[in-house]
């Protein structure tokens, strides 16, 4: 059986991305899922080279054609997103219901398919990447996702490897619904901060909703040792294990700007540490 | 006049930046409105600790069959672009997180069964602290579309303040939704990779929005020039830097206001208004 374990964060910027580009080092035999696809940025680190793109198609999108348009109004009256002014509708406002196509009493409005992004399976260092890039302003994420990680367990059940580790999208909404529903295990990354606190418990919240085992790490955990303190406290009372802890340390950034996983940046502490966290996890998937 | 402070990528410093420059200026007697509308995950109040006066639900039709008078011809599935309705026979199923609330549904159901029932997606809440008007949407776990509170919040809006709008991260409704209808916009970037990566993307959307804009890079540290490239090629002005310094991040990790317990900050958010002016005219 496939395994897939889910790296989230609640918040952005918590390091989720850097982990997950170490765990790509170190895991052998696995597929690796972008699902950050607003603001993908693993590609940044396992550099892929794609090897198939596919389209992605959103809702679809409507024109009134005015050749046609007897300028009744009807559709600016049903419009419910104020997207239809002076017999035109801009594309920005409409959320692709395609009311008013229905309720055109001379069929002046028309539709076509709207490409709304693309994704890819592409080949890294590492093993095989699905990652995608969602177009500027498009709506439907949530949907993109979704059929990023099909795909991916796809080609992991065609070439028989156990292993998905996805990167999760940041927040609580449509997109990270779709990145962890029906996922074996969540890694929570935080850190020891009053924000980071806080949306540690919302994140663990969603996962107590959706009824997913998760996990958390504390990243920077030195910055704030009472704030780690409180954490671990908070994940106790909620029966949630803290895996691993990692320090404040510059390699950070500074594997990233040279555009190489921490631990295959640095043999110190931090990629230590690292390891010791993927261990830990590795041994919670297989038991 | 509204300014709106995002960044494509989550953690750059949104709140860091829309709390302190809302502080600074309320400290010099601009009339300021703040609003958080990174309902998903918002933090703005945590570090402006207001006194919440008002708590608001926040309701989103969905429609509520008539079970009398369905006749579970389908036509409702049918239109729904959401997939939010599914019929099967003797049975009409639906799922309201996934619910646009177009009212496609009760419009052309042929038997008029469909009526329309508020369903809670969150909460607005709203109060002051510091001279600061301040509210944020706080988004029900579980729900996933998060546009609809985001309106409802952004109908706070007074125009005679100085409003400053706390974004959420991405390019994609919720962002949108939060920067449409700003005079401005402050794209909040690092200096890394991933910051340059994302910052890119902001742009783009900006230009779809026409929103004027300009960036402020946190965490500089006087390693990564390729925003500098970037911005200087792009024509986009750089108006603040804010260094990375540990102190800054451990009073961030307390839940407090940088520019309240390093008050030569004060100044500086005051000039970062100052240069916001300069450029919108």
């Amino acid at each position: 059986m496939i395994q897939e374990v889910t790296v989230l964060s609640g918040k952005g910027g918590t390091g989720k991305t850097s982990l997950v580009a170490s765990f790509a080092a170190l895991a052998e035999n696995k597929v690796m899922v972008d699902c950050d696809v607003d603001a993908a940025d693993l590609h940044l680190i396992l550099k892929p080279e794609v090897k198939e793109t596919n389209d992605f198609y959103g809702l679809n999108e409507y024109l009134i054609n005015k050749d046609i348009c007897i300028e009744c109004g009807k559709c600016e009256e049903l419009c419910r997103f104020d997207a239809i002014d002076n017999f035109q509708i801009d594309g920005l406002y409409c959320e692709g219901c395609g009311i008013c196509f229905l309720a055109c009493p001379v069929s002046a409005i028309e539709t076509k398919e709207r490409v709304c992004g693309q994704w890819f399976i592409s080949k890294t260092e590492y093993g095989p990447l699905v990652h995608a890039k969602l177009g500027i302003a498009q709506e439907n994420s949530g949907k993109l996702v979704a059929e990023v990680r099909k795909a991916a367990k796809k080609m992991a059940q065609k070439k028989g490897i156990p292993l998905v580790i996805t990167d999760g999208s940041p927040g609580i909404g449509c997109p990270v619904i779709a990145s962890l529903s029906g996922t074996n295990l969540v890694l929570i990354v935080t850190e020891p901060t009053v924000s980071g606190a806080h949306d540690l418990e919302r994140i663990l919240d969603l996962c107590a909703h959706f009824k997913i085992k998760s996990l958390v790490c504390i990243n920077k955990f030195d910055l704030n040792l009472k704030k780690t303190r409180e954490i671990k406290e908070l994940c106790k009372e909620r029966s949630v294990e803290v895996v691993g802890k990692i320090n404040y340390d510059s390699i950070f950034t500074e594997a990233l700007i040279k555009g190489v996983p921490v631990v295959e940046f640095s043999d110190g502490e931090t990629s230590r540490r690292i390891k010791s966290l993927w261990g830990n996890l590795y041994n919670k998937l297989s038991s | 006049m509204i300014i709106s402070i995002a960044s494509g990528k989550g953690g750059t410093g949104k709140t860091t930046i829309a709390t302190n420059l809302a502080f600074s200026l309320a400290r010099k007697g601009h009339n300021l409105q703040l609003l958080d509308c990174d309902v998903e995950e918002p933090n703005a109040h945590i570090f402006i600790k207001p006194e919440v006066e008002i708590r608001e639900p926040v309701f989103f039709n969905v429609p509520q069959i008539d079970e009398e008078k369905c006749t579970y011809c389908g036509e409702c599935a049918k239109i729904c672009a959401y997939n939010a309705l599914f019929v099967t026979k003797g049975k009409v199923m639906l799922f309201p997180q996934l619910c646009h609330s177009c009212g496609g549904c009760s419009y052309f159901c042929p038997q008029n069964a469909i009526s329309e029932i508020g369903h809670e997606i969150g909460e607005i809440q709203a109060g002051s602290a510091y001279g600061i008007e301040f509210a944020y949407g706080k988004l029900n776990i579980g729900e996933i579309v998060a546009p609809p509170l985001i309106k409802k919040l952004k109908k706070r809006i007074d125009e005679n303040k100085v409003v400053i709008i706390d974004a959420p991260p991405g390019t994609s409704c919720p962002v949108i939704e939060a920067v449409k209808g700003s005079d401005f916009c402050l794209l909040v970037t690092e200096p890394t990779p991933f910051g340059l990566n994302d910052l890119k993307l902001a742009v783009e959307m900006l230009k779809v929005l026409k929103v004027p804009f300009a960036i402020l890079i946190n965490r500089w540290n006087e390693e990564y020039f390729e925003i500098d490239s970037y911005c200087k090629k792009e024509n986009i002005p750089i108006i603040m830097r804010i260094p990375l310094e540990r102190k800054i991040a451990e009073i961030y990790s307390e839940g407090n206001l940088f520019s309240k317990e390093l008050p030569e900050w004060q100044d500086k958010f005051c000039k970062l208004f100052n240069s916001i002016e300069g450029l919108r005219k």
